[in-house]
């Protein structure tokens, strides 16, 4: 959960001394992104972020994997490492289990993070590192030049798929509550304050967490999340997740989410329902049945898509309960001796 | 009864049951005894694959096999002197290993209708005069195991299981072992059961007492201890060994060791010994594949940790793309195969030599990487040391081969003295530098800093990207591509002034022959030296420890002598390197059994190569 407790995961990590700008996260390198991608929207909404948290820029790391979005680091002006493909959060989890004063950040793709890297993605995860893992999800292969990938509509024709792909995608989301990720989000790259706000609940988060970011690639597979950009429409399909708040979406608040007999959710008239019956969001419930009920309300033509966080749960970080045994080893029997470690057990002694 | 005492030089005794008899447990005591009693030892335990293989079958049959003597010893003896046979499929297996003469120990007890058929005796082998060539001492060891601990509130399935004890305390009066160990160990070991532990000392202690009274042993042996050098011993297997390596290390080099590994036979035991020495600063990190161990070594290397992957032969086939990352970026990462036999699973339990050019070529594109192999169980502590030392000093991955007989095997160790072990300098880059060039080189070494993240003022990228000489940004540059691949190779190339040069044991120095091994084998081409030289024939030994560079004499050794012979335990893989590098031909022999070699075979291939002179 975010900085409750005290167990914010940046209480380790060392404070900048001064202010910090935009400007001090740039780096020298040309942007080698297409003109038009979604991706510098990111980058430029990251860049202004992280002023904000007042760290150290030593001490912040961007590890990615292979994939247009995972050249991230290069144009941040902190530590940055760019992997292989698919296994960043593996390369991650070694630095921030072996780093707590380390601000770790992995950017990665759909078909990084959920194709070649679907192992590491589900383990970090499930072990709940102190990572803070950014999927930018365009539902293309963009780097390889355009097939399809594990988050593309099934039937979608590209390249590789010339009568269409027979795979059913990935929704990241139910795939990370499906782990029992103790913080899943989506966000729009379009929409930078949203996106910040997101960010800004991520980097204080006791654990892993995942942030989807709908990303367009306008070169192979433009407005493929244009409803929910389109401003005569996006407010009808856009269902804003507020912890604590009722869940009410369009334009004027006319549609609502009920919970129905089975678990699932059902779009509701406002108007025509008891507001006791609208559900109210809540991403603290440690059971995570309610956030991947409402990651099931996605569909390919987007009628209603929850952005927002889903889930935000305290649970120990594995960093933190690594750190803890080797702590409670030096408790209980003192710092490591050489020399009696390698004279331990039976020996003999010749003259 | 009084018994006659007879000296011997040296035993080789072999433990044999079914996986679940206790044969490595009761192996291992045998050794700790011996090696309290100061005799110079080898071993060798032979396990399947399987944790219960069918009880009673042929591969569910699980050896160990000790070797000791009153002088240094170098392998673990190539037949048993002494088999003890718990079953008929252990006699079965193990019986074609026995020189005429041999005392065969035999449990009478399983050796059942039923168990004979299981492994194709249509009658028992004791009754007739099949092992007529051995002094058998068929003993009910089961029953008397039983009759000993009538009294003891045990069921009588885990009297049964006290039999291994039981044959324990024979062979221990048999050999005059040393008992204070054995009987400590079951105390630790039993202490949450004290019924059982009870039971397990009274059956080692009415084995003792068997042997002391019976009449089927005449004779009792005395081995008197080997002559050491004065100092500290302990017995040590080479995983344990590989695994204290690699704590010193992080001590002589102020590093924390970070281990992200994956379960793997024959290499776990490291992971397993590592998670132990959490005290020492020690990190190990059970990973979800061989990838992400590699990979979270890796992340830990570029934090400043001394970054280690432990794994056997197919592991290092998942983990190529990593340590070719690492190769790229250079940074320091320890990556240990403990090799066994393959292809693909191959042989889990069984050792083999052929990883080797695995290890060299693979990667993709020019990725070298200095790769380095231990001799003997205990010079695995050094040679992880060593390995420890060059990857930090050069910020390269370096891939230590060791094997599954080096691995499980054991010999008495002398502790090296602290102050005595190498101090690995890890040279951080110091912070706040004008313009931090990532990929400026030293002089001397070819090594780029390791600037780890925390350091303020050098943030900078590293990735798999080629990278321009210096200043580390993404270069997709024609000649900035061949200079960093020649400037790789040429930092790994290097190493060999950084590398003792190859030391011939030549000490007529009339030799015309050399022979040439690598890693495990020393310790059997090393015994087949000397079978040759008793015999008066000279003949040179030199054992490689690093394969890649090879040591800067190597080509001149070679050329010192009319033929070269190279035995691995492979299809000739040194030899293919030796001959591409030097265009020397040497002669390979090759065996690929899954098994050491035997002193006697090649002490016979040395003989007729001398002979064809």
């Amino acid at each position: 959960m975010s900085d409750v407790n005290g167990h914010s995961p940046l209480t380790l990590v060392p404070k900048a001394e001064g202010k910090q700008t935009l400007k001090d996260f740039k780096t020298d390198q040309e942007v080698r992104w297409c003109p038009g991608c979604g991706d510098y929207a990111i980058l430029a909404a990251v860049q202004s972020f992280l002023p904000e948290l007042g760290l150290r820029r030593e001490n912040i790391t961007f590890v990615s994997g292979i994939g247009c979005s995972s050249r991230f680091p290069y144009y941040m002006n902190t530590y940055g490492f760019h992997s292989i493909h698919g296994r960043a959060p593996a390369i991650a989890t070694g630095l921030a289990t072996s780093r707590p004063d380390l601000s770790v950040w992995v950017v990665t793709g759909d078909g990084d993070a959920l194709s070649i890297g679907g192992n590491h993605l589900i383990h970090a995860l499930r072990r709940n590192v102190n990572l803070k893992i950014l999927l930018f999800n365009n539902r293309i292969y963009g780097l390889t030049k355009g097939q399809y990938s594990p988050t593309s509509e099934a039937g979608k024709i590209t390249k590789s798929t010339p009568m269409g792909s027979l795979d059913a995608p990935f929704n990241p989301v139910s795939l990370a509550l499906g782990a029992e990720g103790t913080f899943v989000a989506r966000t729009i790259d379009s929409d930078r304050k949203h996106l910040q706000s997101v960010l800004r609940a991520a980097a204080q988060h006791r654990g892993t967490a995942l942030v989807e970011i709908y990303q367009n690639c306008n070169i192979f597979n433009d407005g493929a999340f244009d409803p929910l950009k389109d401003p005569d429409v996006r407010d009808d399909v856009t269902v804003r997740l507020e912890h604590g708040q009722p869940i009410v979406f369009g334009a004027e608040g006319q549609k609502a989410l009920r919970r129905t007999a089975t678990g699932a959710f059902e779009v509701v008239d406002t108007a025509t329902v008891d507001a006791s019956q609208i559900a109210v969001h809540d991403a603290r419930d440690p059971d995570p049945s309610q956030a991947f009920a409402l990651s099931r309300l996605d569909s390919p033509t987007f009628e209603h898509t929850p952005i927002g966080i889903f889930r935000d749960v305290d649970r120990p970080s594995y960093d933190e309960l690594m750190r803890e045994q080797v702590e409670a080893a030096v408790d209980r029997d003192g710092p490591g001796d050489l020399g009696a470690l390698l004279g331990s057990g039976d020996t003999w002694r010749i003259d | 009864m009084t018994k006659q005492v007879q000296q011997l030089d040296r035993v080789i005794i072999r433990f044999a049951g079914d996986s679940g008899d206790g044969m490595q447990l009761t192996g291992d005591r045998f050794t700790q005894e011996t090696a309290a009693f100061g005799n110079d030892l080898s071993t060798f335990p032979n396990f399947p694959a399987e944790i219960r293989a069918p009880a009673g079958t042929l591969p569910g049959v699980s050896s160990f096999q000790l070797h000791f003597a009153d002088h240094d010893i170098l392998t673990p003896g190539d037949a048993p002197n002494v088999l003890v046979a718990m079953n008929p499929a252990a006699l079965k297996a193990n019986v074609g290993d026995l020189p005429r003469g041999a005392d065969l120990i035999v449990n009478t007890d399983e050796f059942t209708k039923r168990n004979l058929a299981k492994v194709g005796y249509a009658a028992s082998p004791v009754d007739d005069d099949s092992l007529a060539e051995f002094r058998v001492h068929a003993l009910p060891l089961t029953s008397m195991t039983v009759g000993a601990l009538t009294g003891y509130d045990i069921s009588k399935k885990d009297a049964e299981r006290a039999k291994n004890m039981f044959a324990l305390g024979l062979l221990s009066w048999l050999y005059h072992r040393p008992t204070e160990g054995t009987l400590a160990f079951l105390e630790r070991k039993f202490a949450r059961k004290p019924e059982i532990m009870k039971a397990n000392i009274a059956a080692f202690q009415a084995g003792w007492s068997y042997g002391e009274t019976t009449e089927a042993f005449s004779v009792q042996f005395e081995i008197k201890p080997a002559e050491h050098e004065a100092g500290l011993y302990r017995n040590i297997t080479g995983n344990v060994a590989l695994s204290y390596g690699l704590v010193a290390a992080g001590a002589q080099s102020g590093l924390p060791v970070y281990l992200g590994s994956y379960p793997i036979t024959p290499a776990s035991d490291i992971l397993h010994e590592l998670s132990k020495h959490k005290r020492f600063g020690v990190r190990t990190f059970q990973a979800e594949d061989e990838i992400a161990a590699v990979g979270a070594a890796l992340g830990a290397s570029f934090g400043g940790s001394l970054g280690v992957t432990t794994t056997s032969g197919p592991g290092l086939a998942l983990k190529a793309e990593t340590i070719g990352l690492a190769v790229a970026t250079e940074l320091p990462l320890v990556v240990i195969d403990v090799q066994r036999a393959g292809p693909s699973t191959g042989l889990p339990t069984k050792t083999e030599q052929a990883d080797l050019l695995q290890a060299m070529h693979g990667r993709n594109g020019e990725a070298p990487v200095p790769v380095i192999a231990p001799r003997s169980p205990s010079d695995c502590f050094d040679a992880a040391l060593d390995a420890a030392r060059i990857a930090v000093k050069y910020r390269t991955p370096v891939i230590l081969l060791s094997d599954g007989y080096l691995a499980n095997g054991s010999e008495p160790w002398k502790l090296p003295a602290v102050e005595d072990l190498p101090v690995i300098e890890p040279a951080f880059a110091p912070a706040h530098q004008e313009d931090f060039q990532p990929f400026a080189r030293d002089a001397e070494t070819l090594a780029r800093p390791w600037a780890v993240p925390g350091t303020p003022g050098l943030e900078h990228r590293i990735g798999g990207l080629e990278k321009a000489d210096g200043s580390g940004n993404i270069s997709y540059d024609a000649a900035n591509h061949e200079k960093m691949v020649r400037l790789r190779q040429a930092k790994v190339d290097g190493i060999a002034g950084d590398i003792a040069p190859l030391d011939v044991d030549d000490p007529s120095g009339a030799a015309k022959v050399l022979v040439l091994g690598w890693g495990g084998t020393f310790g059997a081409i090393s015994a087949a030296v000397r079978r040759v030289r008793k015999s008066g024939q000279p003949i040179a030994q030199a054992h490689l420890r690093h394969l890649n560079p090879f040591p800067a004499n190597l080509e001149q050794v070679l050329r010192s002598y009319d033929k070269v012979v190279v035995p691995e335990i492979n299809l000739g893989q040194l030899a293919l390197l030796l001959r591409g590098r030097f265009l020397i031909d040497v002669i390979s022999y090759n065996r690929v059994r899954g098994l050491p070699f035997k002193a006697e075979e090649l002490a016979g291939v040395i003989q007729d190569v001398i002979d064809s002179e």
